[in-house]
């Protein structure tokens, strides 16, 4: 049931990337363009998202398992450190250059473009980067 | 601030939030689990993370999601406007910058906020800044359209 209920909320999240317009990288970089031709859409998806998520999310913070009885995992980390906020910035810098982030790469993944493979192969890299420079730092 | 009307898509982005807001609800009703992307993928990366299935089975369901929309509907328009280098700087940045920052437009923007997450917010602030003072200064100061 769990597998059934994490492929249908990431079809779901696809669709919605789809429908919204997110997964389209010159309307999210006519949403970036403040002083250009400003698209504001993308913002509308910011509200129908958290409008609809709020509750379920503000609930979960008071559960200890999930309806289908599985553990709830939230993130436990509340210091606002130089990691969160420069990595926030570095991703946004990249976010401005191309138009996409991590959901809209995989949902477009199979649509065929040469650069929607580009770039996933580059955010796939600067992942394990990362990881890499993280099991550095912990010897 | 000049507002590009004839491309304004208010009902339809409106409408893909709140299927965005359906996905992460269930998610984290139904799993337990945050609908955020970048940490999914990353988890993945590593070696010795739990769950891999249901991360798994939540990224295929997103990687189908064109080819299920395709069944209904003309697939939307996509248009890149990056060539390759563009691309490769930004993928890296994307990738890097996220696993940082622990979250992306999902993790942080939708699921991070929805709970009222300190941490999210600040995160969310950060990104959209440096996506709209990247677009700026690309395509205002120095005249490159990626």
């Amino acid at each position: 049931m769990i597998k059934l209920t994490a492929l249908i909320a990431g079809l779901l999240f696809g669709l919605g990337l789809l429908l919204a317009g997110m997964a389209n990288p010159s309307k999210v970089l006519a949403f970036l363009d403040l002083t250009g031709a400003w698209d504001p859409s993308l913002a509308l998806v910011m509200v129908g998202a958290i409008g609809i998520s709020i509750r379920p999310l503000t609930w979960a913070r008071q559960q200890s398992s999930s309806l289908l009885g599985r553990p709830m995992q939230l993130p436990i980390r509340r210091e606002l450190d130089p990691r969160l906020i420069g990595g926030s910035l570095l991703f946004g810098i990249g976010w401005g250059i191309a138009g996409i982030c991590p959901g809209p790469a995989v949902a477009i993944l199979l649509t065929g473009s040469w650069q929607v493979l580009i770039f996933m192969l580059a955010m796939l890299a600067g992942m394990l980067l990362f990881t890499a420079l993280e099991i550095k730092r912990s010897y | 601030m000049n507002v590009d009307w004839l491309n304004f898509t208010p009902w339809s982005s409106l409408a893909g939030g709140v299927l965005i807001g359906l996905a992460a609800s269930l998610f984290v009703v139904a799993n337990g689990r945050i609908a955020g992307i970048s940490g999914l993928i990353g988890s993945l990366l590593q070696r010795g993370s739990e769950g891999v299935s249901e991360k798994a089975l939540f990224l295929v369901g997103l990687l189908i999601s064109p080819l299920v929309w395709g069944l209904f509907a003309t697939r939307p328009q996509i248009e890149f406007q990056s060539g390759w280098f563009g691309l490769i700087v930004a993928g890296v940045l994307v990738g890097i910058g996220t696993r940082y920052g622990s979250g992306c437009t999902s993790g942080h923007g939708v699921c991070g906020i929805s709970r009222l997450s300190p941490r999210s917010m600040v995160a969310t602030i950060c990104f959209m800044f440096s996506g709209f003072a990247t677009v700026f200064i690309l395509r205002h100061l120095l005249g490159i359209w990626t």
